[in-house]
């Protein structure tokens, strides 16, 4: 071995010792120098993107641990755009498989496919960040806008998506979740929390999607078991969107005008929001429909909460067959509280003082609507209950300080 | 040790020698064993010595071509595919699976488009295996064909495949390596397995001294060139799916939290997609219910997206402008055949 050629290349290459920031400007081979940039970076380095519009052809990817990339900000003259308008390939447009990254102050124009996926990428924060599909909610556009999945610890905050022909943003499969003032609109969801435990869904806006906000627990992935997700003082507002997701997906039969909806899952609580304007339901609570065969899966939505919450008008124009008769039946507008009325055992729906809703009065999973008799929502309010503290570990806040 | 890579050398210069000048005796130069086990990302290709001649792709002693069974489908490029073991080193057999690999081994793909003097090499994608684990690295070939350089970032290029579409061709980035040879987060090989690989071949190799053994359940996947519309039909299309599919569609790989399974030893229907609806398929989905509907083949989502060229519908995200329409017939005879 040629020892000084081998000690030129460990010269060459000696990681620095301090974080080191590494600024890229956008114009003549921007893509190259920012997915160099996020190539080269050392643990604890700042990738910075100067203020303008970055035109990228390929999805971005960072794979370095305790990396930042930070834009000059989400929105205006001064902001950093990655502008995906002609993506030629890859799922996303940027996609993070590192640990304890931060996302920080920079827009996501049209990508192809998703807007920002993170996978297998624990303690990650995205704040600040806007993904927009600019020509409006459309089937073509891509399915999520911000995408963490598979992961431990996870904030999202101060960020805004709209245009997501699924969910604008969607933790799947995750734990140890905290999403806080955001802005979702023309969504088909707003938020969704899928297969994932331990979520605080809070100080949102939600409007304008089909259904605001959605917590689903889904059969034969391999993480299952989702529950203990809070959503609480969030506004959900007129979520009246027609549904644009294309057919096949199972946020494509999520009716025009829900508010909130809870499929499955064990440990749900829903309180001190606002609710305005959502024309099928303000809160819908329901069993998983289709059929499935893995045994780990548990199809009842099992110990919802729905407590103090500010109702406004809503259910006065629901897409649901036999849409007059109920409206009928209900004087002119269904309560705020929809419940498909089936339950495992003493675990089903639960409710404040106050709240009114309607059942459909099924009793098992995947029953046919056709049987649903509609009635008044009749159970005996709780005087007092306990509900688990959850959220992104202290830690990823403390980042963010 | 020393003694066998003069011998080796020899041996090198006796086989390779026509192409080697005749007015001097040039010694073969030794595969660069430094560049492969440091830290650095060598610049240029030739600074490993993969090859004695570059744009003809002569390899260096101890560099040795192989070939898959089933292989991977990259828009119709011809592939040539090389392992590196260093002196005194084998690969050591694992069953079915991936060969083992000793540090300082290597793994080289060639990738070019066109053939005899037409034939343009177009990038070499390298793994390397380094004490702490894999290495993979893309580089770039210039027009010339002298030598490749590093495109950490990866890059694009106009050209034309073997059925005649002009395609913008993408070179993957570093990142985008890992993308599909990360297994739960770490860089590894894919190719390599011995049920995709030739009893002939394993066999050369065990001669040679660099296979340890023949593995039971080599040499099982079938050779998709071999494809003839009268026979069999799921082994090939099970081949394909695996080799183009399953490196992220697996537990732990880039795609696991869809739940597709396509690896060629899972048996569960539904891993595989039969009946399994779509979790993050969005517009991927083009409508339809499940991955796979038997009998039902353009109602199938795995074939919708093998059958798209277009970002964000088409499967493999990577890799793939064009469509190979030969993996899609089998893949959709399969499902049409399936009760």
């Amino acid at each position: 071995m040629n020892r000084l050629a081998l000690a030129a290349v460990l010269l060459a290459t000696a990681a620095p010792l301090a974080a080191e920031t590494h600024r890229v400007e956008p114009g003549e081979g921007a893509a190259q120098r920012l997915q160099e940039a996020l190539i080269l970076a050392a643990p604890g380095d700042v990738v910075e993107l100067g203020a303008g519009r970055f035109v990228l052809t390929d999805g971005l990817s960072l794979d370095v641990d305790g990396v930042t990339l930070r834009g000059a900000g989400m929105d205006g003259d001064g902001a950093s755009v990655l502008d995906f308008t002609g993506q030629q390939g890859a799922g996303e447009g940027l996609l993070v498989t590192s640990d304890n990254v931060t996302l920080l102050d920079f827009a996501v124009e049209n990508p192809k496919g998703d807007g920002i996926k993170s996978k297998g990428a624990d303690n990650i924060i995205y704040s600040g960040i806007r993904v927009t599909w600019t020509g409006g909610p459309k089937a073509t556009n891509g399915a999520y806008g911000i995408y963490p999945v598979e992961s431990i610890g996870v904030l999202v905050t101060n960020s805004k998506v709209s245009g997501a022909s699924d969910a604008g943003i969607y933790v799947g499969q995750s734990r140890d979740i905290t999403v806080r003032q955001n802005i979702v609109e023309y969504n088909v969801a707003g938020i969704e929390i899928e297969n994932s435990r331990n979520a605080l869904v809070t100080e949102n806006i939600a409007t304008r999607n089909t259904g605001g906000l959605l917590v689903f627990d889904l059969p034969g992935l391999p993480v299952m078991n989702g529950g203990n997700v809070i959503l609480r003082q969030n506004v959900v507002a007129d979520n009246d969107t027609p549904n644009f997701a294309p057919p096949g997906n199972i946020v494509a039969s999520v009716r025009r005008g829900t508010g909130v909806l809870v499929m499955a899952n064990d440990g749900v609580l829903i309180e001190e929001n606002a609710f305005e304007n959502n024309p099928t339901a303000h809160i819908m609570v329901v069993a998983y429909t289709q059929p499935f065969t893995d045994e780990r899966y548990n199809p009842y939505a099992r110990n919802v909460i729905v407590g103090f919450n500010a109702f406004g008008r809503g259910g006065d124009d629901p897409q649901l067959d036999g849409k007059e008769q109920l409206l009928a039946a209900f004087g002119g507008a269904l309560p705020p509280v929809l419940w498909d009325g089936i339950v495992e055992k003493d675990n089903g729906l639960k409710i404040a003082t106050g709240v009114t809703g309607w059942s459909l009065n099924l009793s098992k999973p995947g029953q046919s609507l056709a049987e649903a008799q509609p009635g008044p929502l009749m159970l005996t309010p709780l005087e007092s209950w306990e509900f688990p503290e959850v959220g992104a570990p202290a830690a990823l806040e403390a980042r963010l300080k | 040790m020393k003694r066998r890579g003069l011998g080796l050398m020899a041996l090198a210069c006796a086989t390779f020698g026509a192409a080697l000048s005749h007015a001097t005796v040039i010694e073969p130069e030794p595969v660069n064993d430094a560049a492969i086990t440091g830290t650095a990302f060598p610049k240029a290709l030739s600074k490993f010595v993969f090859f004695q001649d570059a744009g003809d792709q002569h390899p260096s002693a101890g560099v040795h071509p192989y070939a898959l069974n089933t292989p991977l489908w990259s828009d119709g490029a011809e592939k040539l595919r090389f392992i590196y073991l260093p002196e005194g080193t084998q690969l050591v057999a694992d069953g079915e699976g991936l060969l083992k690999f000793p540090v300082g081994a290597a793994i080289i793909k060639t990738f070019a488009f066109g053939e005899g003097e037409a034939r343009r090499l177009i990038e070499t994608r390298v793994l390397l295996h380094r004490a702490d684990g894999w290495v993979a690295l893309p580089y770039r070939w210039n027009a010339e064909q002298t030598e490749a350089t590093l495109a950490l970032a990866g890059g694009r290029l106009d050209l034309v495949t073997p059925t005649g579409e002009t395609i913008s061709y993408a070179i993957p980035n570093k990142n985008q390596c890992k993308g599909c040879h990360a297994k739960d987060g770490q860089v590894i090989p894919i190719g390599p397995k011995a049920r995709n690989l030739s009893v002939k071949w394993m066999a050369q190799m065990l001669d040679g001294g660099a296979l340890d053994r023949l593995p039971p359940g080599g040499a099982t996947m079938p050779v998709w060139a071999g494809y003839s519309d009268k026979g069999p039909v799921e082994p090939f299309a099970r081949a394909y799916l695996d080799v183009n599919c399953a490196h992220c569609h697996q537990p732990g790989g880039g795609a696991s939290n869809s739940g597709l399974d396509l690896r060629w030893e899972q048996a569960d229907p539904h891993a595989i997609g039969i009946l399994k609806r779509p979790v993050a398929a969005g517009r991927g989905a083009g409508g339809h219910d499940f991955s796979v509907l038997p009998g039902q083949p353009d109602k199938s989502i795995l074939l919708y997206r093998m059958d798209s060229a277009e970002p964000g519908i088409a499967m493999p995200e990577l890799g793939k402008a064009s469509v190979d329409k030969q993996g899609v017939a089998v893949v959709r005879r399969w499902i049409a055949e399936m009760k």
